[in-house]
């Protein structure tokens, strides 16, 4: 009664397509074009950065450019030189990190190991509501509340400076660091944790030698996105870090960041096609390089973590 | 065991020649050498089988059989998963379901199907049974009102809920839910009723109702019910087929085959042995 | 060796245990005192400063003590009310798309590998995308509608990832239902999956939609100016402001009794987006706890 196929010999099923309904199909291409708004937004980045990047390039060699140790765009003798820029983004992301990282990993760990779901349950939206602070409250918060006390605590201080960025952007990138560590630490299966307490391991053993190790990849990912948000952050670092370009790594003096650069053209009047409006797109294109190639990195780690624990 | 079973017979003494009599009924539904594959793997292989018009048929056979794949074939349900290739013919009242151009929609309201967990929308108990009719194109309030009264009473729910239709169908009972999910199934008007493990995860109260109903059903419809339990299957079905890893082994009227098995593999089973 | 001896060769392990549990512990209570500390500040920094007048006045450049918010607010309620316009048909749209019709190929990879890199993506980079797009290219000026498309772009990948969320979150069984009655595809998803999944959905769209309201660096990036006197009233072609701009236009101002003007201006902000949050965060509560599937 029962015949056998082998599977190598599967044809084309005979199976007729659904025949979709004219409303159906409607549909379908309706939704088809929502999703394809998200890939043409990507080309339209990559599209627009590139047609005005092109000619600033032919005017201004890319050596120069990347390699260019000022920044003076608007006033004679101009110089091209991003350094200054990348700098100031360096040390505010940087410095920014170095506050945050060892705040944020360790309000993971509390809450994922230590915390009880009731405390849980009321940090982790007080987080999100800390996460929903705009930008530019921030930059607020900077000039009015911590540029004072930074000048009280170091007399020679800037008004502006980038240790008031560094405070404020560490403060914004927290519940980010926050939320993606912890996501990663409680991925790390049950199991790992039983085994290391059943071996008489304390706390602090398994949190260290167990849960850490087994969850790097995923923490060092989520570090890598805050980052990447320090990076692009721009409202509060505009206010908060001045606006001189500068090669110096002291976070006590004025500096500029590629976003900080950005909004100073963009809110001065500028006729399109000059060399300076260009420089806007020439530094979103070497912004937007920045931040994808770090976020690609990262979304790839996440990727692998989740892969293994699922 | 067979003993025991046999006293669970209720056609052993009514229909003495029950094998004949179930030739002799037109095939509601009839598979001609259906393969099955989910990407490279097969899981029916060459399924040929009838099912009389009014009457039961069991699929029994051990998890991963192929039995539930085989019902959810009857109504295209494995349309929804992707990279599946079905291959032979599915004829219901002699035309072929999956041919060129058939209209999936309209199968699956002429055949119903009832799963085995209960899951009814998240909605009221009215909106439930009446959803079928209504992506159907029924709007007319009365027509609708009278769809779900007749549905409701064939599947024994409406003295229980006629009272609070418009309460959540989460509210009720997994047996009750389970009803209701029939009674939804019926409303679209079906043929073939499809069940898939009706009646596994209810308790024992619950599960008798439900094979009450199967038997009350049949008068009106062509059923097809797969089960693990087979004093369920000797209880509600006439014909009864095994499946064993993706093949059709035996079909035969109910009694016939529990009590007297032509082939091997069917006694281990039914006598539990195995599976 | 027996348990005991092994910990006696570590006398300090509970000890260092237990300063670990405090450590990490003071780290999460330095995080809420600094959110409650920022609030407080702004909070008694600018609470006087909010009045009836105060939201129905126009700024000033010379007064602070008469300057209002009533051209900003204005122009944020329509910046808010044409993104969401835009965006949660968009993105609802795409996350259906990606979740019950794109077969699971590469093409759905590479959309849904987009869209995360998308969210990545500096909210002032979608500023210079909306420069070059929308005010030149297709010749909106810096008007609302260039504004809030560029905010659609920037709050698209928030919608799309939560919705598409709130559609896993639907058990699978109900479109098994809904398609063994007989519905179509869409027919399924309109009348069973979206019901289902909506309060998920909305806490996203709600979330979204107060990140673009708090939003600067795009509107800035596309021109908008930060001082502006009146609510504009053509979508096409009037200078608009918002709120968080005119916040910055104070704060960047020497005079420290801006300052003060920009505080009112925060808690004004910052009070419309706790209750949003708030909202947002209720509603999912009451999602989780509702349906018991």
């Amino acid at each position: 009664m029962a015949t056998t196929t082998t599977s190598s010999a599967v044809a084309k099923p005979m199976l007729a397509h659904k025949r979709p309904l004219w409303f159906e199909g409607v549909i379908h291409v309706l939704l088809i074009g929502c999703a394809a708004v998200s890939i043409v937004t990507t080309i339209g980045i990559v599209l627009i950065l590139l047609s005005q990047s092109i000619p600033f390039f032919s005017e201004v060699s890319l050596v120069e450019f990347l390699t260019g140790t000022r920044w003076t765009p608007s006033f004679e003798p101009q110089h091209f030189g991003i350094l200054p820029l990348f700098c100031g983004t360096a040390l505010v992301a940087g410095g920014s990190a170095l506050l945050a990282i060892p705040l944020g990993l360790g309000t993971a760990i509390y809450l994922s190991e230590y915390a009880s779901p009731l405390v849980r349950d009321v940090v982790k939206p007080m987080l999100e509501l800390l996460a929903g602070i705009p930008s530019v409250v921030f930059g607020f918060v900077a000039v009015v509340f911590v540029s004072p006390l930074v000048r009280q605590a170091f007399p020679s201080a800037h008004l502006s400076n980038a240790l008031n960025a560094c405070v404020v952007v560490s403060i914004m990138i927290l519940p980010m660091i926050i939320s993606l560590s912890e996501e990663v630490l409680r991925a790390v299966p049950r199991s790992l944790r039983e085994a290391a307490y059943a071996l008489g391991a304390t706390k602090l053993d398994v949190t260290v030698r167990v849960i850490l190790p087994a969850a790097l990849s995923g923490i060092v990912a989520a570090f890598i996105l805050a980052i990447t948000r320090a990076i692009g952050e721009t409202m509060a670092v505009s206010l908060a870090a001045g606006g001189t370009p500068r090669l110096s790594l002291n976070p006590l003096q004025s500096v500029q960041t590629m976003t900080a650069y950005i909004v100073e053209v963009s809110q001065g009047d500028i006729a399109a096609g000059t060399l300076e409006y260009r420089t806007i797109f020439a530094v979103g294109l070497a912004l937007f390089v920045c931040t994808l190639v770090l976020n690609v990195f990262a979304q790839g780690i996440l990727g692998r973590m989740r892969e293994k624990y699922e | 065991m067979p003993a025991n079973l046999e006293a669970n017979l209720h056609l052993t003494d009514v229909l003495p020649h029950a094998a004949d009599e179930l030739s002799a009924l037109a095939q509601k539904v009839a598979t001609k050498a259906v393969d099955f594959f989910y990407g490279d793997h097969q899981a029916l292989h060459g399924i040929s089988l009838g099912m009389p018009i009014h009457r039961v048929t069991a699929l029994i056979g051990p998890s991963g059989c192929g039995k539930s794949t085989f019902l959810r074939c009857l109504n295209r349900m494995n349309d929804m998963i992707e990279d599946t290739v079905v291959r032979g013919e599915i004829l219901l009242d002699g035309e072929d379901i999956y041919r060129r151009g058939a209209d999936v929609v309209e199968l699956r309201k002429r055949v119903g199907m009832v799963f085995q967990k209960s899951n009814p929308f998240p909605k009221s108990i009215f909106e439930n049974v009446a959803y079928g009719p209504r992506v159907a194109g029924i709007r007319d309030r009365g027509v609708l009102n009278e769809i779900v009264e007749r549905s409701l009473k064939q599947a024994a729910l409406w003295d229980e809920v006629q009272n609070r239709l418009r309460d959540s169908a989460l509210q009720l009972s997994g047996g009750q839910q389970q009803r209701l999910c029939i009674a939804r199934a019926l409303a679209t008007g079906p043929e073939v009723l499809l069940m898939d493990e009706p009646a596994s995860a209810l308790d024992p109260k619950s599960t008798a109702a439900i094979e009450d109903l199967i038997f009350e059903l049949k008068e009106t419809y062509t059923i097809v019910i797969v089960t693990h339990n087979m004093q369920q299957a000797a209880r509600v079905s006439d014909q009864t087929a095994f499946f064993f890893e993706g093949q059709l082994i035996e079909v035969g009227a109910t009694n016939e085959l529990f009590t007297n098995p032509r082939e091997k593999q069917t006694e281990d089973y039914i006598t539990g042995r195995f599976g | 060796m027996s348990l005991v001896q092994r910990s006696n060769g570590r006398p300090y392990a509970k000890l260092a245990s237990n300063l670990f549990a405090i450590f990490c512990g003071t780290c999460m209570w330095l995080c809420i005192a600094t959110l409650v500390l920022l609030l407080w500040n702004i909070f008694s920094h600018g609470w006087g400063r909010v009045s009836f007048d105060f939201i129905s006045s126009p700024p000033s450049i010379i007064f602070p003590e008469k300057s209002g918010i009533r051209p900003a607010l204005g122009g944020s309620i329509y910046l808010i009310g044409l993104t969401a316009l835009f965006s949660v048909p968009i993105g609802v749209g795409t996350a259906i798309y990606l979740e019950e019709y794109a077969p699971n190929n590469r093409w759905r990879t590479l959309v849904q590998t987009n869209i995360a890199n998308l969210a990545g993506v500096p909210s002032i980079v979608y500023g210079i995308l909306g420069l070059g797009l929308f005010v030149r290219a297709l010749n909106l000026g810096v008007s609302l509608v260039a504004g809030a498309l560029t905010l659609t772009l920037v709050i698209l990948p928030i919608i799309i990832l939560s919705a598409q969320e709130a559609l896993r979150a639907v058990p699978h069984s109900i479109r098994t239902a809904s398609h063994a009655l007989g519905a179509t595809r869409w027919q399924t998803i309109w009348h069973q999956v979206l019901p289902a999944a909506l309060p998920g959905m909305l806490t996203g769209v709600i979330l979204a939609l107060s990140r673009a309201l708090g939003e600067a660096a795009p509107l800035v990036a596309i021109g908008a100016a930060t001082y502006i006197r009146n609510v504009p009233s053509n979508m096409f072609t009037d200078e608009f402001g918002a709120l968080p701009l005119q916040i910055y236009n104070w704060t960047d101002h020497s005079d420290k009794d801006f300052h003060v003007a920009a505080a009112g201006a925060i808690v004004i902000l910052l009070t419309v987006l706790i209750s949003m949050n708030a909202l947002a965060i209720v509603l999912r509560y009451r999602f989780s706890k509702r349906i018991q599937w």
